[in-house]
């Protein structure tokens, strides 16, 4: 079957998957650039691209490379996310282990102890 | 940038996106909503997205129950092609205290009196809708299955979309400079953009309406706290309701999303702007969660944030206008609330622009009860 060149690039928009860890599509992001967004925050506040367990480290040069072509600028004078802590997904069990104090090395190191209210 | 309106917003966060809308609806069209960043960067896209009616003051349940009404249908109102993730799972609100308890049996007579469906638990009877919460020293719990979750992104921006497509003009990255008065009328916005002549201004700017409110000369009696928070990574349906405690301070909601979203609420948190991350929120958050929802333990925290509280002496908010500055209104001081009441005040303030009685009364939440002294402290809050 052959498709015209407008379906074929929709059907790739909707195939390609820019943010692995929530699975948004080329597709979604530029229809929410067309909605009017212009910031990779606003992109990843209406489609979740970049809250997931690797916080952006790939989606967000590619939404930055999109948006940089919708707005006719380059790239580096797209407004970079909000990074946010931890750097890397933690279990709350070991969080809740944590030692009052590194340098000390004799903190409170029971999973039940320690709730200051 | 328009140079005219009838009306000026200041806040692009759910507040001024609902009032944009509402004011549009009233057939105030000729709006310009004025945001410094964009939709969402103050307060509410910081939030924990819950939404509940289980109030300790017969004025926030009044204006919380009307909202989740609006709630219930908003997706289709605004004609929303997204989700606002609207799902009403309920909130299970714990008490570990005798104080809290007896509070609880007055909060749930009062809503009940007011038709919200809450009820009194057992410790059993939670441990029924949560299976895997610790009901050790839990003297009971309160439940209403209409409270729940909605995504403050999508909300907000269906607000604001709304208010687009009905004439209102969006000013994202435009900061409000000054409000230009004369013979005590508000006559324009100063922006970064230019003036705007207008005969009304609205404050909702959040944790900024105190420097907003200073640009008329009105003092509010508000200050800013930071409320830690985090989210997990995704997981399958685990805790269907918010479970909450004022007494430990704490919330926790899984989202429709699947990850799971909790907070603190720390009264020894210094005064100010800070919105900045601690590790010690991660120790100490971890550690009464994993008291109250042990198996949590092996659940990965993705990502941890903050935002601010408005709060106000007696935790309700202050609506409506002032006294001798003619069109000036505010929505201000919500006092970590704001999301949920947004549907409401929204309307309740373009009401009272077009000079019409509001649909909830609003008696007792002008900014002159702190003068006259005539507060009731909500009880319920973390």
């Amino acid at each position: 079957m052959r498709r015209s060149v407008e379906e074929k690039s929709s059907l790739e928009q909707r195939n390609v998957i820019v943010c692995r860890c929530e699975d948004v599509t080329l597709e979604e992001v530029r229809r929410a650039i067309a909605q009017g967004a212009t910031t990779l925050d606003e992109i990843k506040r209406l489609l979740r691209a970049g809250m997931g367990p690797c916080q952006g480290r790939t989606c967000r040069e590619l939404l930055a490379r999109e948006l940089a072509a919708h707005l006719g600028k380059p790239v580096g004078e797209i407004m970079p996310p909000t990074f946010r802590p931890p750097a890397k997904p933690v279990k709350l069990g070991l969080v809740s282990r944590m030692v009052e104090d590194v340098s000390s090395g004799d903190g409170d190191s029971s999973p039940e102890g320690g709730e200051s209210r | 940038m328009r140079s005219r309106a009838d009306a000026v917003i200041i806040g692009g966060g759910v507040i001024g996106s609902s009032i944009a809308y509402h004011l549009a609806k009233e057939g105030v069209k000729n709006v310009v909503l004025l945001e410094r960043h964009s939709f969402c960067t103050g307060s509410t896209g910081r939030c924990g997205a819950g939404v509940r009616e289980q109030w300790g003051s017969e004025r926030n349940c009044r204006l919380a129950q009307a909202s989740i009404n609006a709630f219930e249908r908003l997706t289709e109102e605004l004609g929303y092609e997204g989700d606002i993730e609207f799902k009403q799972k309920g909130y299970l609100i714990l008490a570990h205290t005798e104080k809290e308890w007896e509070q609880f049996k007055k909060n749930v007579a009062l809503q009940n009196s007011l038709g919200i469906p809450s009820k009194l638990l057992t410790p059993r009877e939670a441990k029924e809708i949560v299976p895997i919460l610790n009901t050790d020293g839990m003297l009971g719990a309160t439940y209403n299955r209409r409270d729940g979750h909605c995504n403050p992104f999508h909300t907000t921006w269906a607000y604001a979309q709304a208010a687009r497509r009905l004439g209102v003009e969006l000013q994202y990255f435009t900061e409000a400079t000054g409000i230009r008065m004369e013979g005590g009328k508000v006559v324009a916005v100063d922006t970064t953009r230019g003036t705007i002549s207008t005969p009304v201004v609205i404050n909702a700017a959040g944790p900024w309406a105190k420097p907003v409110a200073r640009m008329v000369g009105v003092d509010l009696p508000v200050y800013t706290q930071r409320h830690q928070i985090l989210a997990t990574e995704p997981t399958g349906p685990i805790i269907n309701p918010m479970v909450m405690s004022f007494s430990i301070g704490i919330y926790c909601q899984q989202t429709p999303h699947g990850s799971i979203i909790m907070g603190i609420g720390d009264t020894r948190e210094p005064k100010g702007y800070d919105i900045g991350s601690s590790w010690e929120f991660l120790r100490e958050m971890s550690r009464i969660i994993l008291r109250l929802l042990p198996v949590l333990e092996s659940l990965r925290v993705v990502r941890q944030w903050s935002g601010l509280y408005t709060v106000t002496p007696d935790a309700h908010p202050i609506l409506g206008g002032v006294p001798g500055i003619d069109g000036y209104y505010q929505a201000v001081g919500f006092s970590g609330h704001g999301f949920m009441l947004a549907p409401s005040v929204g309307r309740i303030i373009s009401e009272l622009v077009v000079g019409k009685t509001p649909f909830i009364d609003i008696t007792g939440l002008d900014l002159g009860r702190f003068e006259r002294g005539e507060l009731q402290v909500e009880p319920s809050v973390v």
